[in-house]
């Protein structure tokens, strides 16, 4: 694909992101702003547990503990610095809506940082466990994080964390995805794309055609971690509050659901059941009582009739046009 | 020396019940190689089902031994029937699918149990009547609470009647020619699927008394009260061998003491935390468990 | 150029469903009649400490019905909507952003456990919409800025009346604490009750704590027991003090248990039963309380919901009426103001940001309210200044033993 078309489509997406992000909170009452929001972060979450689950086959459940470390770490920076910094760089003649777009970018690539950091710490000492074993390491991992973070007081500890500054909105919440959907796009639609899916269909054969199975589960893990925890830290600036617990295991399932629903080794599924699950609580709030028993029902008659949930391993592609273009950037 | 001790009284109490819990993971997991997430859940409807035969009963008001008795063996046969219910309705339509479609089934009946107990039960915590009186015993200045002796005693039945039934039956061991390998088993001739039930309803009866007696002890019941113990049962069988009977027993008592001290000597907000850094460390330097035995993967 | 969808006609489904889902949500709420003043709440309808929410809410009802059946304020009737939070913090600072956003409520009333209100009030106080809490007692709630109100006491006077009881009235002179390091009331109020006591001349012999929703205390207790206090307090919600209180027991804690007001529910019975024998807690009002504003409120609460109203049930009716009573005075020097809060919030609308203003003004400066809870008068930091009572827990109910004024 030449460079041009490349550069237009990044205009394109760029574009449209600054459109709905200026021009949707007008148009729309909070509420659903939030849900929307929500959606956004949910999808940020489902395709960077794609990464690991879905693609590279690593049954990871503890996602929340990467969420939550993002969260915790980006919340802090600015909760401690942000303000102050603001504050001295608009003495400095710095505009403010430039300096709290720097503090926060900052404090997001932080805590990405940090929960990569965890990730690492998590997907080396898993590397030889495999399925079920692994499903409940990364289980505890995510735990024992949640119970570390509910002990340091200096975030709240075990009462939550409040007045965090509000800077995260919708714009940019679709940054983000964007920059994971192509980041996961980009790489998956590459050669380490299919050594991860080769981890994936038989780890033992791979290893023994020489790919380095080691590094490719763990660099998943790392960068599956990172997205988390960017996600996480747009999460504690949209909702000003954070607790420990919004990052349970109950919530790293709910991703596993996501990326189950819309297929493991599907971004456009991730993508689509995460919206679907972040709307769907809030539409059958009416009947709420019944609204998680319809889930988990739902779950189960997946499982069971279509277990490689929406999309299985393929992609809402534009037909002809799709294919053509996947072709082209698989042959640069 | 003497809270020390009384300390270990607790821990040894409160793991017996993990050790209860656990019995029902480390077989089925042994006959299906699944983890069977709704375990906990389970657990949590057998604690339900004595509250609602105990109040039934009257047991709290006019206990007796009889009815004590009944209210425990009633609570087992309810869940007995419920895991053979959830094995032939959710888990055997997915046996031959991959592991991990197992897994998520297995984490939707959990979500199911729950949010249906929230529904019909109510997500208000309830009392659990005292179907037995608490008598206090001391021992120098120890207390122990007979409560505690009962948890106590009535696991180490059940865990004896359940070794009997293993080890000196035949059903016991067409249980273990399955988790040894089940397709020579079916070869054999040993009726795979009625075995898997029974595995099912024995580690889900195990669970009700687990229940049972943790209404006794608390004394509250609450829809999700499975979950966490569940978790920590599971971690518990990991620890003494998945698969491994004694090995069940073994890690829940060393759960529930290790968890017991961290919460007495260390911080008791780190009381969950034990649990999973336990199990790290397990897999790290010893996957099969403290009981358990090697096992090679064959390619 | 043929765009085609390639993927099942499950994942077209899902896409048209997905599109439905959001007209749905969209077109839901907002709506407002207009002859209506719309007020929020925001409480543990379900959850760990449902009973909380329940008698609040009901308190809330009852007044809010005989206010309307007085004929309403200003001819506009008042109408309340309730959400559950379950009684967790992300959960509340959820609703009250939907009740402020899609409802368009003109002030809210809630929550019960700090821990929610501290996640709800800035949401509160950045839209300008007065927040009146009936029941939160630790201080930061109100510190949390200008349009926060509450109608009881804080946790700073809360701690002494125990400290106060358990010296003085008890001659308890080694104490040690259980708190619940989950909740801001519970660590508050335990803080304050240390910084008294040992003011006073106690000692606090040790200091251990749980996480609420905890089951099993007997590590904590066992270790308390061994330190050898006179006495122990237990700042914490009845949910987990009643299993405390049985276990302590058990483990042959016969000294006396003192608590706080968030001891108060009639579930504390069911769980703790005669373990509850010797234990005392500081609550909002008696039910043994003679004068004609409490028994008025007896009768028509039993009358109603069948049941002794607790002293949340109390408070929550005191809140509303603390709220009726801003909007009456509203009514009278700006009646014009008072309109504009009546009906559906209109996009853009100062006039109702301004009403909302001046609501704030004049909920900020009322004085000597007549509540069930004793009277209201709101200090500079908008808090209520009032007594406590000390009650006995006995086998069915509770027993006063003193009052303690601040």
């Amino acid at each position: 694909m030449s460079a041009g078309i490349r550069f237009l489509r990044l205009l394109a997406i760029f574009g449209g992101i600054l459109g709905l992000g200026t021009l949707l909170p007008r148009a729309v009452n909070p509420y659903l702003m939030q849900i929307i929001t929500l959606s956004g972060i949910n999808i940020i979450l489902a395709v960077s547990l794609n990464l690991i689950n879905g693609f590279t086959g690593q049954f990871s459940i503890g996602h929340a503990g990467f969420m939550a470390v993002g969260a915790y770490l980006s919340a802090a920076f600015t909760f401690y610095l942000g303000r102050d910094g603001v504050a001295a760089l608009a003495a400095a003649g710095v505009p403010e809506g430039v300096a709290v777009s720097g503090f926060l970018l900052a404090g997001l690539i932080l805590g990405g940082l940090a929960a990569a950091l965890s990730g690492l710490l998590v997907g080396l000492p898993t590397l030889r466990l495999r399925g079920d074993y692994l499903a409940i390491a990364t289980l505890g991992f995510g735990e024992i994080i949640r119970v570390i973070l509910l002990n340091i007081d200096a975030v709240g500890g075990a009462r939550g964390f409040a007045d965090i500054p509000p800077w995260s909105n919708l714009t940019w919440v679709l940054v983000w995805s964007a920059v994971t959907i192509g980041v996961a796009w980009n790489l998956v639609h590459s050669t380490h794309g299919r050594a991860f899916i080769s981890v994936r269909e038989d780890e033992i054969a791979a290893e023994a055609l020489g790919i380095d199975t080691t590094r490719y589960k763990v660099v998943a893990f790392v960068l599956g971690a990172f997205f988390a925890g960017v996600a996480g830290g747009l999460f504690g600036h949209y909702l000003a509050y954070l607790h420990t617990n919004s990052f349970t295991f109950i919530k790293s399932i709910e991703v596993v659901i996501m990326v189950v629903l819309g297929g493991m080794g599907s971004i456009t599924g991730s993508v689509l059941a995460a919206i679907v699950l972040t709307a769907l609580p809030e539409v059958l709030r009416p009947v709420r009582e019944y609204r998680m028993v319809i889930y988990s029902l739902l779950l189960i008659v997946l499982m069971i009739t279509r277990p490689q949930g929406l999309f299985g391993t393929r992609e809402l592609g534009l037909g002809r046009l799709g294919r053509r273009l996947r072709d082209l950037s698989v042959a640069r | 020396m003497q809270e020390f001790l009384q300390q270990l009284v607790n821990g040894v109490a409160w793991g017996s019940i993990y050790s209860l819990i656990a019995l029902g993971y480390t077989m089925v997991y042994g006959v299906l190689r699944l983890i069977n997430f709704a375990h906990g859940d389970v657990y949590m409807v057998g604690a339900y089902a004595g509250l609602f035969s105990a109040l039934w009963l009257r047991a709290g008001t006019e206990p007796s031994l009889g009815k004590a008795l009944l209210v425990l063996l009633f609570a087992m046969a309810v869940c007995a029937l419920l895991g053979v219910v959830i094995e032939r309705a959710a888990y055997r339509p997915v046996r031959r699918h991959p592991r991990l479609t197992s897994l998520i089934t297995a984490i939707g009946v959990s979500l199911l149990l729950e949010n249906l107990g929230i529904v019909v039960f109510g997500a208000r915590p309830r009392a659990f009547p005292e179907i037995v009186r608490s008598q206090r015993l001391e021992l120098g200045s120890i207390v122990i609470g007979s409560h505690q002796f009962l948890v106590l005693g009535v696991a180490l039945i059940l865990m004896l009647l359940l070794q009997l039934i293993v080890h000196r039956t035949r059903i016991g061991k067409a249980m273990r020619a399955v988790s040894f390998n089940a397709d020579a088993a079916r070869l054999m001739g040993i009726p795979t699927d009625s075995v898997i039930a029974f595995t099912f309803a024995l580690g889900s009866a195990l669970a009700a008394a687990a229940g049972v007696l943790v209404g006794l002890y608390l004394p509250r019941v609450d829809p999700l009260m499975g979950l966490i113990p569940g978790l920590k049962a599971f971690v518990a069988a990991v620890l003494g061998g998945i698969g491994n009977i004694p090995g069940a027993m073994v890690g829940g008592l060393v759960m529930g003491i290790a968890e017991t001290m961290v919460v007495a000597y260390l911080a008791p907000t780190y009381r969950d935390a034990i649990a999973f850094a336990l199990l790290i460390l397990i897999l790290l330097f010893r996957p099969t468990g403290l009981l358990g035995k090697r096992e090679v993967e064959k390619v | 150029m043929r765009f085609l969808i390639q993927p099942t006609v499950g994942g077209a489904g899902w896409c048209a469903g997905v599109a439905l889902l959001f007209v749905a949500v969209a077109g839901c709420g907002g709506g407002g009649n207009a002859e209506e003043v719309l007020i929020g709440g925001y409480m543990g309808l379900t959850g760990d400490v449902a009973t909380f929410g329940e008698a609040t809410q009901n308190g809330i009802v009852m007044a809010i019905d005989e206010i309307n059946a007085a004929g309403g304020i200003g001819g506009k009737k008042l109408r309340v909507r309730i959400e559950d939070d379950q009684g967790r913090s992300e959960e509340a600072a959820t609703v009250v952003r939907k009740l402020i956003s899609q409802d368009g409520v003109i002030a809210v009333l809630g929550d019960i456990p700090s821990s929610n209100s501290l996640a709800a009030a800035p949401i509160c106080q950045a839209a300008g919409v007065p927040m009146i809490t009936p029941s939160s007692t630790n201080p930061k709630v109100t510190q949390t800025g200008d349009y926060i109100f509450r109608v009881c006491f804080i946790d700073d006077f809360q701690g002494t009346v125990m400290a106060k009881f358990a010296y003085e009235h008890k001659n308890i002179r080694k104490a040690a604490i259980l708190r619940d390091v989950r909740s801001d009331y519970s660590v508050g109020l335990a803080d304050y009750f240390i910084s008294t006591f040992t003011k006073l001349g106690g000692t606090i012999v040790a200091d251990q704590s749980y996480s609420r929703g905890d089951t099993e205390f007997r590590p904590q207790l066992t270790s308390l027991k061994g330190a050898k206090p006179e006495a122990i307090f237990v700042p914490g919600y009845y949910n987990d003090v009643g299993l405390i209180v049985r276990q302590a027991r058990e483990l042959g804690i016969e000294e006396p248990l003192l608590g706080g007001d968030g001891w108060d529910s009639p579930e504390l019975f069911a769980l703790g039963q005669e373990s509850l024998r010797n234990t005392y807690f500081s609550n909002h009002y008696s039910t043994e309380d003679q004068s004609p504003a409490v028994q008025r409120f007896l009768q028509a609460y039993k009358a109603r919901f069948n049941a002794v109203p607790d002293a949340l049930a109390a408070l929550g009716y005191d809140a509303a009426q603390f709220l009726a009573a801003g909007l009456r005075r509203l009514h009278e020097e700006d009646a014009a103001a008072f309109t504009k809060l009546a009906g559906a919030a209109r996009a853009g609308d100062q006039g109702r940001a301004q009403a909302r203003a001046k609501l704030r003004d004049l909920l900020a400066g009322i004085r000597g309210l007549e509540g069930v809870t004793g009277s209201i008068s709101v200090d500079e930091n908008r808090n209520a200044v009032k007594p406590a009572v000390v009650l006995a827990v006995k086998s069915s109910g509770y027993e006063y033993v003193t009052t303690i004024e601040p």
